[in-house]
């Protein structure tokens, strides 16, 4: 054969079609740096641990904690609230799932998956509303829990969504007790 | 009317060498001087230029200020203060800066309900009314980031807010809400890409608005009869008719925007923007600056779930939907006549239309709970039956008013009683349609 190929699909076709594949590669690999350096940084992405201290707080008293700069409410609850927690059923909830980093993803929203064993008057919790991101006020609403100022969400003493446009129950975060007075979060 | 008929002629040396070379003077003298444009346009078509002259104030204004402020989370609202008290004039080009976004949105929305109110967006003038959409999701992303620069309470909650929206997207919800903000939360990286952008997004607006001047100059202008220019008679050139009557729209504009500059320029703002950013408390009452309050209305109205879409992405997607209505509108209304002069029943649902509109505003800056939730859910849902059902079935059942033959005849109509005009004077281009 001569030096031009006219079977089809000839030689090249094949030409083209790889220079126009290196192109792509080549253009993809070229925008992802602009995609990549939006990402979160390494300052903000080092797992920044927060220790607490709990001591002083006694039932019906909270203290917020900024992690990963947004507000941890770590809540001391009162006998009530407790009460009012567990007589929750589960089919009056808007979100049945627990939303607790510390147990397996389907786990059910109980009061009890919402805390940790043996301190379950302690509510450790992301405060921040899982509609577009305000921060509720706590003991307030229908529910007695938090109320979101910002589109009117109303979660219940144990954080979990009641009423209102947000779709989730607030984001229990990796914690543990090191000590009886002390809170690791992160 | 479109180019290519050009009756320029240089007249110095100067002027034919430049002819010659780059035909630039030659653009200028047949998009803005001999231009023709329909004799019957009213006040309404001045817009279009008052938004050039703001969009160019905004930028003129912008680069300034970026030469006095900082965009550091620690230093930001202490440099729009500093702006305010220290620099020369600091005080007068940021409340020019900060009232002329709000005047650059009333005059796009006078823009926009005209386009609607004339039909202006039917054939062929699509793509001119959706590069018209398009600049004004531009101008809502420009002016959503520049709110955040001065980093105050509603800066930062409106950031947190409307960065929310994107959570709300299945799956790759959350990845994409941290790509934007740089972080978990609104911080640093945040208000320094939101600061970048804000610069660039301006010229962006340039570049679409001149594909909007070139697209309005091959399908040439609508207007109030909503019938084409037939002949001569039916057009004066742009150069003076236009010019003049565009230069008195501006100057009734600035008017009353210099009024808001020197006697009211915290009005259209939130007190709350004069507290500092704090990440752990949320205001009482978070509203976005009042040209989103239709759409903020609409997000909140949503407080159900729809089968598998929750509460969140139904309103988020309502929201967006609502845009969404604007870029399909063009092939969402049947009627076969433009203007609403000759359509009696759309006349009275657009009217009905603008009062939802504002009702909406209203609502949206009103607290989210009680009777404002289903009010604005009935709002929420005259708004999109508006769109989807009023606008399509109108042009099928309605039976228009009789159009004049030509622009010519429905001007002189108008003029035969009272006025005195001789019939065919064509020196009354002013004459309202």
């Amino acid at each position: 054969m001569s030096a031009t190929d006219t079977q089809d699909p000839n030689r090249r076709d094949f030409l083209y079609v790889a220079t126009g594949m290196a192109a792509v590669v080549g253009a993809g690999a070229f925008a992802w740096p602009f995609i990549d350096q939006m990402r979160p940084d390494a300052s903000t992405l080092a797992l920044a641990s927060v220790e607490v201290d709990v001591a002083s707080l006694t039932p019906g008293m909270s203290l917020i904690v900024k992690w990963r700069g947004k507000p941890v409410v770590v809540r001391n609850r009162t006998e009530q609230e407790m009460k009012d927690g567990e007589a929750v059923k589960l089919a009056d909830l808007k979100d049945p799932i627990a939303r607790n980093a510390n147990l397996p993803a389907d786990a059910p929203a109980t009061d009890a998956n919402r805390t940790t064993p043996g301190k379950e008057a302690w509510m450790v919790m992301v405060q921040v509303c899982t509609h577009l991101g305000c921060i509720p006020l706590g003991q307030e609403g229908d529910f007695g829990g938090w109320f979101c100022p910002c589109h009117g969400s109303q979660y219940d003493t144990a954080g979990r969504i009641r009423k209102g446009p947000a779709p989730e129950n607030m984001a229990v975060p990796v914690f543990k007790f090191i000590s009886d007075t002390k809170i690791l979060i992160g | 009317m479109s180019e290519g008929h050009s009756t320029y002629t240089p007249k110095t040396g100067l002027g034919r060498w430049f002819d010659a070379r780059m035909p630039l003077p030659r653009l200028v003298y047949d998009s803005f001087v001999a231009y023709p444009v329909p004799r019957n346009l009213n006040y309404a078509w001045t817009f279009g230029g008052i938004l050039s002259i703001m969009l160019v104030a905004q930028i003129l204004t912008g680069i300034v200020l970026a030469m006095h402020y900082t965009a550091d989370t620690n230093l930001a609202f202490g440099s729009v203060e500093k702006i305010m008290r220290d620099v020369n004039s600091g005080w007068l080009l940021r409340y020019m800066h900060s009232n002329g976004a709000s005047f650059f949105f009333v005059a796009v929305y006078i823009h926009i309900f005209r386009g609607l109110y004339y039909g202006s967006y039917k054939a062929p003038r699509e793509l001119l009314w959706i590069l018209g959409c398009i600049i004004y999701l531009l101008m809502m992303a420009t002016g959503f980031m520049g709110y955040v620069l001065p980093w105050g309470q509603m800066s930062f909650w409106g950031a947190t807010v409307i960065t929310g929206f994107f959570s709300a997207i299945p799956l790759v919800g959350d990845w994409i809400q941290q790509l934007l903000l740089g972080g978990f939360a609104v911080d640093n990286p945040t208000l320094n890409r939101f600061f970048a952008l804000h610069y660039l997004l301006p010229f962006m607006i340039a570049g679409v608005v001149v594909l909007h001047i070139w697209a309005l100059h091959v399908v040439g202008q609508s207007n109030p009869t909503g019938i084409e220019v037939k002949s001569k008679t039916d057009t004066v050139a742009f150069t003076p008719y236009a010019t003049i009557k565009d230069a008195f729209g501006m100057i009734v504009f600035l008017f009353f925007f210099a009024y808001f500059v020197f006697y009211l320029p915290n009005y259209l703002g939130h007190p709350d923007n004069y507290i500092v950013a704090n990440p752990l408390k949320t205001p009482a009452h978070i509203v976005p600056e009042w040209y989103f309050l239709p759409f903020y209305a609409i997000l909140r109205a949503i407080t159900f779930n729809v089968g598998p879409i929750n509460s969140k992405l139904g309103g988020v997607l309502c929201m967006f939907g609502a845009i969404v209505m604007l870029f399909l509108v063009p092939w969402l209304d049947t009627s076969k006549v433009r203007s609403a002069v000759y359509r009696p029943w759309y006349k009275l649902f657009f009217w009905l239309f603008v009062a939802d509109a504002i009702l909406l505003g209203w609502l949206g800056s009103q607290p989210a709970e009680g009777s404002y939730v289903f009010m604005a859910q009935m709002a929420t849902l005259f708004y999109f039956a508006f769109f989807l059902i009023a606008l399509p079935v109108l042009g099928l059942i309605e039976t228009p008013r009789r159009l004049p033959n030509s622009i010519t005849e429905a001007v002189l109509e108008k003029n035969k009683g009272g006025s005195g005009h001789p019939a065919g004077a064509t020196a009354a281009p002013e004459t309202k349609g």
